[in-house]
């Protein structure tokens, strides 16, 4: 099976989904000559012309208001979001609009609409360019929050959120781009929007996270298991609708758990994970559920020392496993 | 006397039975209004927003499109407008009334939210100017299928202040886009008076700014209003791009029922109102010109009101939605 990076899984996906429907078009700062900033959409302008494949104005509500009124009219489009941090502008036509569209015409109409959009840090990217705010939307019913970690998912969760009837925010870490590869077959297939899944199965303590910190979790857990400590790592894939079965098994199964991610704690998937074991898994707990993610700063400095005080590493994903380990 | 159909035609621009058809929309829809005023005085509707004085506009607008085919992506005043297009007075009944049947949303938002998908208009939801770019998503989706489809969208002056109607005008206007942004200057936005919205006088200076014709009608001339509509839309259709649409319309009632417009305007002005309002004199004109005859109508007005006292008999004993359909339509039940 052919090796590809993260980066080429999602334009695989887009593409093929592209040549089998032509309802799919992107609209997006920069997408087309250049293939956007980070070079997802690279190429796809000249297969398939400037209508399908348009460079949009600086201006994110329109992004994503134009693509809800193509959704409606029958396209599926994506629109894509150059940067999370720059998000806000469009929040009112996400967040009031997209996600409410079905609920509040009772079922008459709906946003087939995906809106992708990069986020992380580790980057160099300072305080506008490495933002995880993914929480703000996976606080929303009628949005669908996906966050893939592999080049695998990449590809197969692209398509299915741009063959599924409602929006679907399909959030990209920034550093998976390229740092990530993975074997990604030729051809269609899905992977479903709804679903964690069980990357690597251990007995003692259960990791969930997403995103770049899958590997972070994974990297920090064979540490552990060099001194017989055996981690099962669970990618949560989907924010929104969060897997709560999955959570609950492996939770329930190791009895302590660790939950990884980029963002800031308060009121973030971590805090809902939280949550969900300590709801449905009281009785298997054998340690303080706990939580490893950013600081409670407004966003990720620039300067290295700062950057680096903020990420969240695998040398920091061990020292808490090891605490749990010890409890 | 009555002209003869050659005279009428020669005068008002337009035939007698256009010209009749229309003052017939316009009256249904005021008198669909105050009988929602009175439901809502009577405490048996919470809520009422009311298109008194905006309805020659949006009456020529609907009169102009071919409804099922042209998209509309309306905002809160647009009762004639969803009426012309083929809505009833009992949807908005059932609406104000939060019955299961509202076919806008089932009484699950606040009435003269509009939206229906049979006749393609777009469902809207209460902040204000969102719906602009979702109209100029339609024009561009139609463009894109080389549709010759035309899409209406609609605000009040006070949601040109949003930064949506830049964004909107702008890529319609790069694209070509068959939209008509039709703006009702009724010169309140609740309390704030247009002064206070902005700068200048007309709204329609700013398309200018966008490189598209930028009209001004006279809102309480329904004759005017209908040319200019014929005109845009024709203009729309053709592939000429969008047009931006300013009618100066009053706005002869308080912004909603919660809202008491005597607190913020004197008595006089809203006499004054009272006397250019385009319903009567429309009436005027056609009585003027013989398309309406001694007792037409009146004749129209028994008519209409039977109609809403059958559309409120029934609507007051449709059913209330269940408190278990709340979780409906969250997401595809059925993944499509």
């Amino acid at each position: 099976m052919p090796q590809k990076s993260y980066i080429e899984a999602i334009r695989d996906g887009i593409r093929e989904e592209m040549r089998r429907d032509e309802r799919v078009m992107i609209l997006g700062e920069d997408v087309g000559a250049k293939g956007g900033v980070f070079g997802v959409t690279e190429g796809l302008q000249k297969e398939f012309g400037e209508w399908r494949v348009l460079d949009s104005p600086l201006a994110e509500s329109l992004i994503v208001g134009v693509a809800i009124g193509a959704a409606m009219n029958g396209l599926r489009p994506i629109a894509e979001i150059q940067f999370q941090d720059f998000i806000m502008p469009a929040v009112d036509q996400i967040i009031s609009e997209a996600a409410k569209i079905r609920y509040r015409s009772n079922g008459d109409w709906n946003v087939p609409m995906v809106l992708r959009s990069p986020f992380g840090g580790g980057v160099h990217g300072a305080l506008y360019h490495s933002q995880s705010i993914e929480a703000i939307f996976a606080h929303i019913p009628g949005l669908r929050v996906v966050v893939p970690s592999n080049p695998y998912d990449a590809k197969g969760m692209i398509v299915a959120a741009l063959r599924d009837p409602d929006p679907v925010l399909y959030f990209e870490h920034k550093r998976c781009y390229r740092a990530i590869k993975g074997e990604v077959p030729d051809g269609e297939y899905t992977v479903p929007l709804d679903r964690a899944r069980v990357v690597r199965e251990g007995q003692d303590i259960a990791i969930f996270s997403y995103g770049m910190m899958v590997h972070a979790s994974l990297e920090a857990g064979d540490r552990l298991a060099a001194d017989g400590f055996s981690c099962e790592v669970v990618d949560l894939r989907s924010l929104r609708p969060i897997d709560r079965t999955a959570i609950v098994a492996s939770a329930s199964k190791c009895g302590k758990v660790l939950i990884v991610q980029e963002a800031n704690l308060a009121v973030s998937v971590a805090s809902e994970v939280a949550a969900i074991i300590a709801e449905d898994c009281f009785d298997s707990l054998d340690a303080p559920v706990m939580r490893l993610g950013g600081p409670e700063i407004p966003a990720m400095p620039f300067s290295p020392p700062l950057e680096q005080f903020y990420l969240v590493t695998p040398d920091k994903v061990e020292a808490k496993l090891r605490e749990l380990a010890a409890y | 006397m009555a002209m003869t159909r050659t005279e009428t035609k020669a005068r008002a621009g337009l035939d007698a039975e256009t010209l009749r058809l229309m003052y017939r929309h316009m009256l249904r829809s005021r008198l669909l209004d105050e009988r929602l005023w009175v439901l809502n005085r009577q405490g048996r509707a919470p809520f009422w927003i009311s298109a008194e004085g905006h309805e020659a506009v949006q009456v020529a607008f609907g009169m102009n499109l071919k409804p099922k085919y042209d998209w509309v992506a309306p905002y809160y005043r647009d009762l004639a407008l969803t009426l012309v297009l083929g809505m009833t007075p009992k949807d908005h009944i059932l609406s104000v009334l939060q019955r299961a049947a509202d076919p806008n949303s089932g009484g699950r938002q606040m009435p003269a939210h509009y939206g229906c998908r049979r006749l393609n208009i777009i469902t809207t939801g209460s902040p204000v100017g969102t719906q602009l770019l979702h109209a100029t998503g339609i024009a561009l989706a139609s463009r894109m299928r080389g549709e010759d489809a035309v899409t209406l969208t609609s605000i009040g002056e006070g949601g040109t202040s949003e930064g949506d109607f830049h964004e909107a005008m702008n890529f319609a206007a790069i694209h070509k886009l068959a939209v008509i942004f039709l703006v009702e200057n009724n010169g309140f936005a609740i309390s704030v008076p247009w002064q206070k919205q902005m700068p200048t006088e007309d709204v329609a200076d700013r398309a200018k700014g966008y490189g598209i014709p930028g009209v001004i009608v006279d809102g309480c001339d329904a004759i005017a209003c209908y040319r200019t509509a014929r005109e845009a839309v024709k203009r729309a259709r053709r592939g000429d791009g969008p047009t931006l649409v300013e009618a100066k319309v009053l706005r002869l009632t308080s912004h909603s029922s919660d809202d008491d417009q005597r607190r913020y305007r004197t008595a006089a002005d809203l006499e004054a109102d009272k006397e250019r309002d385009s319903l009567h004199r429309f009436k005027a004109t056609l009585e003027e010109l013989g398309v309406l005859h001694q007792g037409d109508a009146e004749e129209m007005r028994s008519e209409l009101v039977l109609e809403l006292d059958r559309a409120t008999e029934e609507a007051e004993v449709s059913p209330f939605p269940s408190a278990d359909t709340a979780m409906l339509h969250v997401y595809s039940e059925t993944g499509d």
